[in-house]
């Protein structure tokens, strides 16, 4: 027989004000089960404790009822009493008489204690039905996956690597280094961007812990934290990475020229190349959308030119498979199209350009050397208009939040315009000025001085072409005039939008993606680097736009947590987890339908001792399984269980009151 | 079909069975752990006042909830159900709470043809943010038991074991 200890707390006057306590325990003892109940001022103070570890000793008790705060509150605190004294710690029940009754009923003490000692009561008969429960222990592949090569991803991987942890780095593009590689300098410091950059991407392809798998995407992800099985598609590159030595006769020799992604479309590439000089891998690939060899059989001088061979036109998409604990995503951003701005001519002006169109023009290794000139006739600009927030904080056209990175670049572009042109003359138009940030708002002001740029506050409504300059007219809402500006270029600061890939890599993964397509964090302010799914992170912009700062804070951010999931051998893991019992199981899997997690398998079973005839029943995967109980509710034979809450505990409270 | 069912349940709940002057309704709360829980918890954080008549059981997740426990509740203790869990979309366990109101509405349908006033059982949607809401919902679910009178089913029996 059930032998029950009650344990009441005053919670000093917080429950003993509004619950008669002392009736409460009288009540308790009246509760044929109940052997020992006692009131205390602190139940969870030493004191307290010691006095549910004495009494489990000396009365012999198989569950422990402790009426006090939540047990959202202090539950953790009382089981470890229960382990201390040599009791499973499952065997203790809560009854939550300070939220649930002496809180929230002050204007009844009558009531109040009726509803504490009911509370007790529940707990009671609830304990009574209690097992024994053991913490499960989970094996954990210490290897972590991340996706995406750009400045998050690469911080990420260095430092998890860093930790001595092996880290697969996979890239959808030839080369490592994302939006970062594209930029010329970066505010406020104006460092040069390649100069911080590469050095970090040489380390990823150099690092022990490292391996990079480059022009490739993450196709498929099983299993649970800890335990995840990534399929990676490693596209065709046509090139043997192996032999390869990057010498660069193919890409010099090869006819066909495409648009170059990587400078924005603004120079041409050939269909065998390397994104950028200082790519990672310094490996070519062969683009079969544009190869004519691939695609007529003709030509095939790059093969003849390479005197390593190591050009295989008959190289086919390949999938490897990798056991990994963790993910960390790093997709990084796109910029959103301002087609729809037609007021503007986009489109139809070929003055009127992109801030990453600038940003590649006014770089050193950029289409044009490091000078802006004009797409329509090569002239360089002298009066540049730049227009924020195209795209950002615009329900109308584009989306409504703020793309937080382009008050800063506009500025920084205004600074490289006064560099790289003398004479010339920049005019912003801008809603605000965010330049929240450590050492920002100086550098705006400084810049400003500088560069002695008119700034404008206001929306553009129309630019129209004049001769060969650009009339930007717009408003200036501080004098409350309608202004024109005679412009030879104008740049837009187009709104920063995810990664377009998101919404299905996200469901690939199994995370949660807002209406925008960035992905969702577990938690906006404690939990802003974890998913909903435990073990799979994010860095930099998949989450949302961000500066580089925030995002390599981020990503470190992403690789302590991984770190930290790896410190031991095993996971803990609770054991309130589902189990079917095969004798009862009639293989109808609805189950597994209701699973949210995928955690519910059939296996064959034989029919009965001995017996060839198998039979299908559900099994449940105890690393996966989350202990919702989904799948406990919709058993129509009642074959499945949740440990903690099974239904002999729910129905014990309810018939108990 | 339904109309035939409508005209026959007025039955079982006798409406000339007099509630005594001091009756007070006993409420059987069912509440999933991280949302409606929670939020139980910050009512009272909060001190929001509401009627005593709740009891209030904990589960992990609305989807958890079997008919059975309805059921049981009004043929043995309880007068009336609430059934709480979180916002639609916000469920701990992705859609748990789906699941939870598909078996919710079934289960009303069942209690309605067995002859029980379909307010007996109630569901609400309450986050953990929500501590002044779930003050309302119970106020509002006492309310309505307390119009609809005691439930002589089954006589009470004490718990034992």
């Amino acid at each position: 027989m059930a032998r029950v200890g009650v344990f009441v707390c005053f919670c000093g006057a917080n429950i003993a004000d509004f619950v008669d306590v002392p009736a409460v325990v009288e009540e308790a003892k009246r509760i044929r089960e109940v052997k020992f109940a006692i009131h205390y001022k602190y139940m969870c103070s030493d004191p307290g404790q010691q006095q549910i570890r004495d009494a489990i000793v000396q009365h012999r008790l198989t569950s422990i009822v402790v009426a006090a705060c939540s047990p959202r509150m202090h539950e953790k605190t009382f089981r470890k009493a229960l382990s201390d004294a040599g009791m499973n710690p499952y065997l203790l029940e809560v009854a939550n008489i300070r939220e649930h009754s002496s809180w929230v009923h002050q204007k009844d003490k009558k009531a109040a204690t009726e509803k504490a000692a009911d509370l007790v009561r529940m707990a009671v008969a609830k304990s009574i039905a209690n097992e024994q429960l053991h913490e499960i222990s989970v094996p954990v592949t210490k290897r972590a996956l991340v996706i995406g090569g750009g400045i998050a991803g690469i911080q990420a991987a260095l430092d998890i690597a860093d930790a001595r942890i092996p880290v697969v780095l996979v890239e959808k593009s030839p080369s490592i280094g994302g939006k970062m590689a594209q930029l010329d300098e970066t505010f406020p410091t104006l460092d040069c961007s390649q100069c911080i950059l590469t050095p970090k991407m040489v380390d990823v392809a150099s690092h022990p812990y490292i391996e990079l798998i480059p022009y490739s995407e993450v196709i498929e992800l099983d299993g649970f934290v800890g335990n995840y099985k990534a399929k990676i598609r490693k596209k065709a590159s046509y090139v043997n990475f192996k032999t390869c030595t990057g010498c660069g006769a193919c890409w010099q020799k090869c006819p066909v020229k495409v648009p170059n992604e990587y400078n924005m479309g603004l120079d041409k590439r050939k269909a065998i190349y390397t994104p950028f000089p200082q790519a990672v891998p310094n490996k070519p690939v062969i683009d079969a959308t544009h190869c004519t060899m691939l695609l007529k059989g003709k030509c095939g001088i790059c093969s003849k030119v390479c005197e390593k061979g190591s050009i295989d036109y008959t190289m086919k998409d390949e999938i490897i498979e990798r056991e990994i604990g963790a993910v960390v995503v790093a997709t990084g951003y796109d910029l959103w199209d301002p087609k729809p701005y037609e007021e503007y001519g986009v489109g139809r002006f070929k003055d009127i350009i992109t801030s990453l169109e600038f940003e590649r023009m006014v770089s050193a290794n950029g289409p044009t050397n490091g000078v802006p000139v004009r797409p329509s006739d090569g002239k360089v600009p002298k009066n540049v208009v730049f227009i924020k927030c195209i795209g950002s904080r615009d329900e109308a056209k584009g989306i409504e939040y703020c793309s937080k990175i382009c008050c800063m670049y506009t500025t920084k572009h205004t600074i490289l315009l006064h560099h790289k042109v003398p004479g010339s003359h920049s005019y912003v138009f801008y809603m605000d000025i965010r330049a929240a940030g450590k050492g920002y708002e100086e550098f705006v002001k400084k810049a400003q001085v500088d560069t002695a740029a008119t700034y404008l506050r206001g929306r553009v409504s129309k630019i129209y072409k004049k001769g060969d300059k650009l009339m930007v007219r717009g408003e200036d809402a501080q004098i409350g005039q309608v202004v024109e500006v005679e412009a030879d270029m104008v740049v837009l600061a187009t709104a920063v939008i995810p990664n377009k890939d998101n919404p299905d890599l996200a469901r690939l993964l199994g995370v949660s993606y807002d209406k925008y397509g960035y992905m969702s964090e577990a938690h906006p302010k404690l939990r802003p680097v974890e998913t909903a799914k435990a073990g799979i992170f994010l860095a930099g912009c998949t989450q949302a736009p961000k500066d580089i700062p925030d995002t390599v804070s981020q990503a470190s951010a992403c690789a302590a947590k991984v770190c930290g999931l790896f410190s031991g051998d095993t996971m803990k893991k609770d054991p309130m987890i589902s189990t079917v019992n095969n004798e009862y199981c009639s293989g109808c899997q609805n189950c597994v339908k209701v699973c949210p997690y995928g955690a519910i398998v059939t296996e064959e079973v034989p029919m009965g001792h001995g017996s060839k005839e198998m039979r299908t029943v559900a099994k449940i995967n105890e690393g996966v399984c989350q202990g919702c109980g989904s799948c406990v509710a919709i058993c129509r034979s009642m074959a499945i269980t949740l440990a903690g809450f099974t239904d002999p505990q729910i129905i014990n409270e309810i018939v108990s009151i | 079909m339904e109309a035939a069912v409508n005209n026959q349940l007025v039955s079982i709940e006798k409406p000339e069975i007099v509630a005594p002057p001091d009756w007070q309704p006993v409420i059987i709360g069912i509440l999933c752990n991280w949302c409606s829980y929670a939020g139980s918890d910050l009512t009272g954080t909060s001190r929001i006042q509401y009627p005593p008549n709740i009891r209030i059981i904990r589960v992990p997740c609305s989807s958890r909830v079997d008919p059975w426990f309805l059921i049981k509740s009004l043929q043995t203790t309880a007068d009336g159900v609430l059934v709480s869990g979180c916002h639609p979309g916000d469920c701990h366990y992705i859609s748990g709470n789906y699941y939870a109101r598909r078996r919710f509405l079934v289960t009303k349908k069942l209690l309605h043809f067995t002859g029980f006033h379909e307010n007996r059982i109630q569901f609400s949607w309450v986050s953990a943010a929500e501590g002044p809401k779930f003050a309302k919902v119970v106020a509002k679910v006492t309310e309505d038991i307390k119009k609809l009178g005691p439930l002589h089913l089954y006589k009470k029996e004490n718990f034992e074991k």
